[in-house]
């Protein structure tokens, strides 16, 4: 589903990633460590094309995306649901306007998106929350909104970047069980995180990379375990 | 696509109505920059048309013949002329004709004539030329004929007129280029504002996958109700103010310099026109510029 062939990123005489190569299969659930600045963010800003790589190729199923138009980003992003530490839900607007939102910008019909969203917001749990605004809402909460909004578009990849970095343990537990329902039905799902004891637990596919490269690349892996 | 239009209107109309104060002050600014320009297109075109009369006016050239030319004389010499080129037409006014036409312009004090004893006007010829440039060779070959008292013609008069007229033209022009550069930047301003102020926004409508298109339309359609709003003001004003200007001083021109105003509903159909193409231009260029910063990746 994703992959990295010989992909250096610089910034400046400074290493963002050097020579990664990677490959995730579809379906797929990996956790990608490692200490601050090692490289995660360029990882996500690359597969994004918010960032150009300064060599080699990245592909996304049979999109490569090192090679793709501006025009055609938006389509590539459509395909990749993204969640944030932070959830950067829209203040101003309901929970269900914050999903719909992103129906909007694929120009769904008012009615789609009236069937489809309260779906959502029912898979994630806070259907009864619908009418409500983003402060209203517990921290868990918002997070789970904004996991409806990036599964919504119904895309092949999954990325949550620290998805439960601004949550308490048992919060964060209720969404890691909320990414496994995702992932079960077939999407793939890059989890950037800091969090050793789900790592741990999960005993899913382990990535390491420190500065800019791939140290450790483990099946069923724990967090700090290297080979 | 409709869909997508119907959701930018929606959107803009949310955003005026959230940024009511920045909205008025480019309203604002857009009219005033209209109004000087609605001013100075007045001006522009009553000039025109001022000019363009003169040259109607005073493309004649007027003989006045010696009283002892008999009426032979006086049909020889028109032949004549009218063999020079360059000349249109030649007219014949004779005495009588010169008074008649005189007391008609003096109106109510026509009768001040009646008192005269003798007629004081001679007989004269008009000479119409095709072009303007061509007096000048006209009245030197004109000049050496016998039996001509005076030669009248105000060439000069209406050059310097006609170089008023392109000097004014000229500097409406560039003054107006100047406004509209600043009011694109004043849009430019404002629409910026709300930019920044829906940065966050922005950003995550990216994420989510929306065309550059679709984040700039609301801004878009934003920046064009502002110019259709200050465009259509900025009309109104300059009817009602065009309207007084007429009624106050249509008599005293025409008295004064014989020559009309140009009409109200001739001026403002234009003027609607180049407002409103002004106005959305200016408004949608501003959001435009404002935008590009925030759409680079």
């Amino acid at each position: 589903m994703i992959r990295f062939q010989d992909v250096t990123k610089m910034y400046g005489s400074n290493v963002g990633l050097s020579d990664v190569n990677l490959s995730i299969g579809k379906g797929e659930f990996v956790f990608l460590v490692g200490p601050s600045g090692a490289g995660k963010s360029t990882f996500i800003k690359l597969l994004l094309k918010e960032i150009e790589a300064t060599k080699g190729k990245i592909f996304l199923g049979d999109t490569e995306v090192t090679h793709l138009s501006n025009r055609k980003i938006p389509k590539l992003r459509r395909n990749i649901g993204i969640v944030f530490q932070d959830f950067r839900l829209l203040p101003q607007k309901t929970v269900f306007e914050n999903v719909a939102f992103a129906m909007d910008i694929i120009h769904m019909t008012s009615r789609s998106i009236k069937r489809v969203v309260p779906q959502a917001l029912s898979l994630v749990g806070i259907s009864e929350k619908a009418n409500q605004y983003p402060h209203e809402l517990s921290a868990g909460e918002q997070q789970r909104v904004s996991i409806a909004r990036s599964i919504i578009n119904n895309p092949s990849v999954l990325i949550a970047d620290e998805p439960t970095g601004n949550l308490d343990p048992d919060t964060a537990w209720e969404i890691m069980r909320l990414l496994i329902q995702i992932n079960l039905r077939g999407t793939t799902i890059v989890m950037v995180t800091h969090a050793k004891e789900i790592v741990d637990k999960m005993e899913k596919r382990v990535i390491g990379i420190e500065r800019g490269k791939i140290v450790r690349d483990d099946m069923r892996g724990a967090y700090k375990y290297h080979v | 696509m409709f869909r997508a239009a119907v959701y930018s209107v929606k959107q803009a109309f949310k955003q005026l109505i959230r940024n009511k104060n920045m909205c008025t002050a480019s309203i604002f600014s857009i009219t005033s920059m209209l109004l000087i320009l609605g001013l100075f297109f007045i001006l522009i075109v009553n000039i025109n048309l001022l000019a363009t009369t003169a040259q109607s006016q005073f493309d004649t050239i007027q003989l006045y013949l010696e009283d002892d030319l008999g009426e032979e004389g006086i049909y020889e010499m028109e032949n004549e002329i009218q063999k020079i080129s360059g000349v249109d037409t030649v007219t014949y006014i004779n005495k009588e004709e010169a008074l008649v036409i005189m007391k008609s312009r003096w109106g109510n004090n026509g009768y001040l004539l009646d008192g005269l004893e003798s007629n004081p006007f001679p007989n004269s010829l008009e000479i119409k030329v095709t072009n303007l440039e061509d007096a000048d060779s006209v009245v030197a070959r004109v000049k050496s004929m016998n039996g001509i008292e005076d030669i009248k013609y105000y060439q000069s008069i209406v050059e310097k007129l006609l170089n008023i007229t392109d000097f004014i033209q000229l500097a409406g022009m560039i003054l107006i280029f100047v406004l509209v550069i600043i009011s694109i930047f004043i849009v430019a301003n404002t629409v910026k504002l709300t930019v920044t102020a829906r940065e966050k926004e922005i950003s995550i409508m990216k994420y989510v996958g929306a065309t550059n298109w679709f984040i700039r339309g609301p801004f878009l359609v934003e920046g064009i109700i502002i110019g259709l709003i200050g465009s259509g003001v900025s009309v109104a004003i300059i009817d009602f103010l065009y309207k007084k200007i007429t009624e106050a001083f249509a008599e005293e021109a025409f008295v004064m310099f014989s020559v009309e105003l140009v009409p109200q509903e001739f001026l403002i159909h234009h003027l609607v026109w180049i407002f409103i193409s002004l106005g959305v231009g200016i408004g949608s260029l501003g959001s435009i510029l404002s935008m590009r910063k925030f759409l680079d990746t």
